[in-house]
């Protein structure tokens, strides 16, 4: 049976997703590590339905890349708009809110 | 077949470490290419043959082609950067990685049992049944997310290129 392994793989990768959001500071990088963590949910998905012989695990797969594919190309065009304006793409220079 | 997972496995996972410790953008991107690629090669393993089809297709090509399209788009188009971001070193990880995956499926396809095929046509068939049948309100929100990403994706882009002129 390989879905306790393929639950301990979307684990191992939802950790190095989230270690790279918190580590790194340039914002491209955090959409990609955004993106390494909804890999690894839809793997948990996957290995859940397959565990359980359903269908509903790759139907919540079809979901996350509908998701996926709508969050990256609004991402992409903040991180273009952002690039234009601040000339950069650290994280922390794009502080310029007020509250 | 553990064999093979296990393989698949430890390819992702070096290739997503990969992905968050590099420095350069592009090479970073190559190697989250091969991780889906790997990643959907366990998603085969796992019995969701669609699934991989559309993580290959969809994953790998179209967000990793939009990703790559920013990164070129992000600086400035020089000569000088192609040389320094595509070293032939760049290539020497992510090759040795997809030729592991690619000697894992040459073994699948040469001694892999082929009457999964039969039963992922009926699984396949039931998925589609049950998107436009239990699933249907999940569908529409799906469409009702996708046109706001499209609107939202053009707002940001045309308000860039108006500036620019």
């Amino acid at each position: 049976m390989l879905s306790t392994p393929a639950l301990v793989l979307a684990i191992m990768l939802f950790g190095l997703g989230l270690i790279g959001l918190l580590s790194r500071r340039n914002i491209l990088y955090m959409l990609l590590s955004l993106e390494i963590m909804l890999n690894a949910a839809a793997l948990a998905f996957i290995a859940g339905g397959a565990r359980w012989g359903q269908i509903d695990g790759e139907i919540m797969f079809l979901f996350i890349l509908t998701l996926a594919a709508a969050e990256v190309s609004v991402a992409l065009g903040i991180v273009l708009q952002l690039s234009h304006r601040f000339r950069t793409l650290d994280a922390d220079a794009f502080c310029e809110l007020k509250g | 077949m553990e064999v093979l997972f296990y393989i698949a496995a430890a390819v992702t996972f070096l290739a997503t470490l990969r992905v968050i410790t590099h420095v350069h953008p592009v090479h970073a991107l190559l190697y989250l290419v091969v991780a889906l690629i790997a990643l959907a090669l366990i998603f085969y393993l796992l019995g969701a043959q669609f699934a991989a089809a559309l993580e290959i297709i969809i994953y790998g090509g179209a967000i990793m082609v939009l990703f790559i399209f920013v990164v070129m788009l992000l600086g400035p188009l020089a000569v000088e950067q192609e040389r320094t971001w595509m070293t032939p070193t760049a290539w020497v990880g992510p090759s040795i990685l997809a030729l592991i995956l690619l000697g894992e499926v040459g073994y699948l396809i040469a001694v892999g049992d082929h009457t999964v095929n039969v039963v992922a046509e009926t699984r396949q068939k039931g998925i589609s049944i049950a998107l436009y049948g239990p699933y249907i309100i999940g569908v529409e929100l799906a469409s009702m997310l996708l046109l706001p990403g499209l609107i939202g994706a053009y707002h940001l882009g045309r308000r860039l290129s108006r500036e620019g002129r």
